[in-house]
């Protein structure tokens, strides 16, 4: 049976939100945990796709902007919730718990840093551009270890979630809500930005730089653009995260997280708009179910991922639609 | 500072650049020939250590270790390049990455089910135990002096091996055109597995010769991955001079930067923010050193222009 991508993308997203509110009529809130935790993974994946789906950078770093986001919720909330001034040299701040704060200072500071690492590392390609990616996402997570005045390697936790206007952000389902919208809205305005001229010329980048250079753009401007992008919204979701566990530590900055956010992606199909949804979904639900039949389910997560990259093309959503590519 | 200090961590910082030149040069070579980035090297070092560890422990003698952890991890070299790797020469970066990202999720955990979560222990041989007194009265622990001359004399070898014999001319010459070397009559699948096997048992080695002075344990493979990626990046991708300058440079920066730059910046700094902030750069020092090198030329110390 050959369905359209069309159809996939409305029965995911429909599924995502259904499950949460069922388990609420049951009375399951962990199953509602679970949800918001697929909702955020898929989230940073979907910031992640921007530059490995449509731009084509194999970024083995993104779990950089991912805890950059983690540690600008947990700082700034750890300032307010102890009162304590952050000082900054040029400015000072007592911190805040307000969310759309934390989440505009994440994105703020995720792409400030994505832009520098864009700046380097995209004066190389290929193989180059993994590695140096890797290396900085790497050299946070030595930075986090050692910088102790916010937990060092034990990490920092939040004893109240932060709060958002008009609701209670402890309520499981209130939270999956604001989590939910979140994505809703991102996927929107993925969806926009790659049927814009810039996502076209993203696009053409990943195809065939010489072209587009012939036409007249400048392919590392919006490479590295793209990159920025990227890198905010996997800031945004980092700070999302930390809300959810209301913990940050090390962990956060891992390259196996940055391994894991392209496997989430791969899973689902690269380059799609819901690959990551529902790559992050099927994801928590392996780590689930298979997680408490063994302790070593990243053995199964590992020969799985083999026979997808080995003979699968285009992830599940490719399996569904029978076309093999995401951009036909 | 005395000087006895300085000599001691220059030489902390060759030892640890040595054994990661061993790391790089096997993956370097196999990006070089093969064109191929393999995240499952550092699984390859973890393969050599536990061998190592578990040969050694049941027969008591370190150098049948050895000898375990080249045999092991040449043979699960070759058999992942036979079974995966092999299909994955003409796929994107992005399949390689993946495929094997999967390879160390299998070795990791396998390894875990095997040996349990808890770190096995490598005794130094007790030939090389206890410190050595070098000219200046200097005493400096025997073993990690004998690390520093091994790794010298296998990159000595590398080095013969590559320029001088007949496989190396053929491994030189897969680099430059691999269709042109296959007509002149070279299996290419044999030596492709053969420089895959030569990587892995260099990886192998290192993972066992660092293990008798660190614990052996699940994941020890990836942070010193990760180091001889930055040490490919600086040296330049394929060149075997290129890593063995940039693993000595990452080796020297990470020891030196840790131990003078808290004691440099206490200069101007009261002692504690000092050591805090100090140790905190000193821990990015070898990626600012890559940034540096990436500013200034793009593809590394040694690599091709371009």
């Amino acid at each position: 049976m050959r369905v359209t991508e069309r159809y996939i993308n409305g029965v995911v997203l429909t599924g995502l939100l259904v499950l949460p509110i069922w388990a609420l009529a049951m009375d399951e809130p962990f199953t509602i945990t679970l949800a918001t935790r697929a909702v955020v993974l898929a989230l940073a994946a979907v910031g992640l796709n921007l530059a490995l789906g449509l731009g084509g950078m194999v970024s083995l770093g993104h779990a950089a902007f991912f805890g950059l986001g983690g540690y600008t919720m947990g700082i700034l909330a750890y300032h307010a919730q102890t009162y304590s001034t952050l000082n900054l040299g040029l400015f000072s701040t007592d911190g805040t718990t307000s969310m759309p704060l934390i989440w505009l200072s994440a994105m703020v500071i995720s792409a400030l840093v994505a832009f520098f690492i864009g700046m380097l590392s995209l004066r190389t390609t290929g193989v180059y551009f993994i590695m140096i990616t890797l290396a900085f996402g790497q050299m946070f997570f030595y930075f986090a270890i050692s910088w102790a005045q916010y937990g060092g390697e034990d990490g920092l936790s939040i004893y109240v979630r932060n709060g958002f206007p008009g609701l209670n952000t402890l309520v499981p389902i209130q939270f999956f809500g604001i989590c939910f919208t979140l994505l809703c809205i991102v996927l929107f305005l993925f969806a926009r930005l790659q049927a814009s001229p810039f996502g076209l010329a993203l696009n053409a980048t990943r195809q065939t730089r010489s072209r587009v250079q012939a036409v007249g753009l400048n392919p590392t401007r919006i490479r590295l653009l793209a990159f920025v992008l990227s890198g905010a919204i996997t800031g945004l979701a980092g700070a999302l995260f930390a809300d959810l566990n209301r913990f940050v530590s090390p962990t956060m900055f891992s390259w196996q997280l940055s391994g894991e956010l392209i496997v989430l992606i791969v899973i689902g199909g690269v380059g799609r708009l819901m690959g990551p949804v529902i790559g992050a979904c099927v994801f928590v639900a392996l780590e689930h179910f298979l997680g408490a039949l063994t302790d070593y389910w990243h053995v199964y997560l590992g020969v799985v991922l083999l026979c997808i990259v080995l003979f699968g093309r285009g992830g599940l959503i490719g399996l569904l639609t029978g076309k093999e590519g995401a951009h036909v | 500072m005395s000087s006895i200090l300085i000599v001691e961590q220059i030489l902390n910082g060759l030892q640890f650049g040595v054994m990661l030149f061993l790391m790089a040069a096997g993956l370097t070579l196999i990006f070089g020939v093969m064109g191929l980035i393999n995240l499952a090297h550092g699984s390859l070092y973890m393969v050599g250590a536990f061998a190592a560890a578990a040969v050694a422990g049941a027969t008591g003698s370190f150098f049948l270790g050895l000898v375990a952890a080249l045999a092991s991890a040449a043979l699960a070299g070759a058999i992942i390049e036979i079974v995966v790797i092999r299909r994955l020469y003409d796929a994107p970066h992005l399949d390689q990455v993946l495929a094997t990202f999967a390879l160390i999720l299998i070795f990791s955990e396998g390894t875990r089910w095997f040996f349990g979560s808890f770190p096995l222990f490598l005794n130094i041989p007790q030939a090389l135990s206890g410190p050595v007194t070098l000219p200046g009265g200097i005493e400096y622990p025997l073993y990690r002096l004998s690390l520093i001359v091994i790794g010298v004399a296998i990159a000595g070898g590398l080095w013969l091996f590559i320029e001088r014999t007949r496989i190396g001319i053929q491994i030189r010459a897969g680099e430059n055109d691999r269709e042109m070397i296959a007509v002149l009559g070279v299996d290419i699948s044999k030596l492709y597995t053969l420089v895959f096997a030569l990587g892995a048992a260099l990886a192998g080695l290192a993972g066992a010769l660092v293990g008798a002075i660190q614990s052996v344990q699940v994941g020890m493979g990836e942070p010193v991955l990760i180091l001889a990626f930055v040490v490919i990046v600086i040296g330049g991708i394929g060149s075997i001079r290129g890593a063995f300058i940039g693993a000595l440079l990452v080796g020297l920066t990470d020891t030196l930067g840790g131990v003078f730059l808290p004691e440099f910046l206490g200069l101007f700094m009261e002692p504690g923010a000092a050591q805090k902030s100090g140790s905190a750069i000193a821990s990015m020092g070898i990626y600012i050193l890559m940034g540096l090198v990436l500013i200034w030329r793009p593809t590394g110390l040694f690599g091709a222009r371009a």
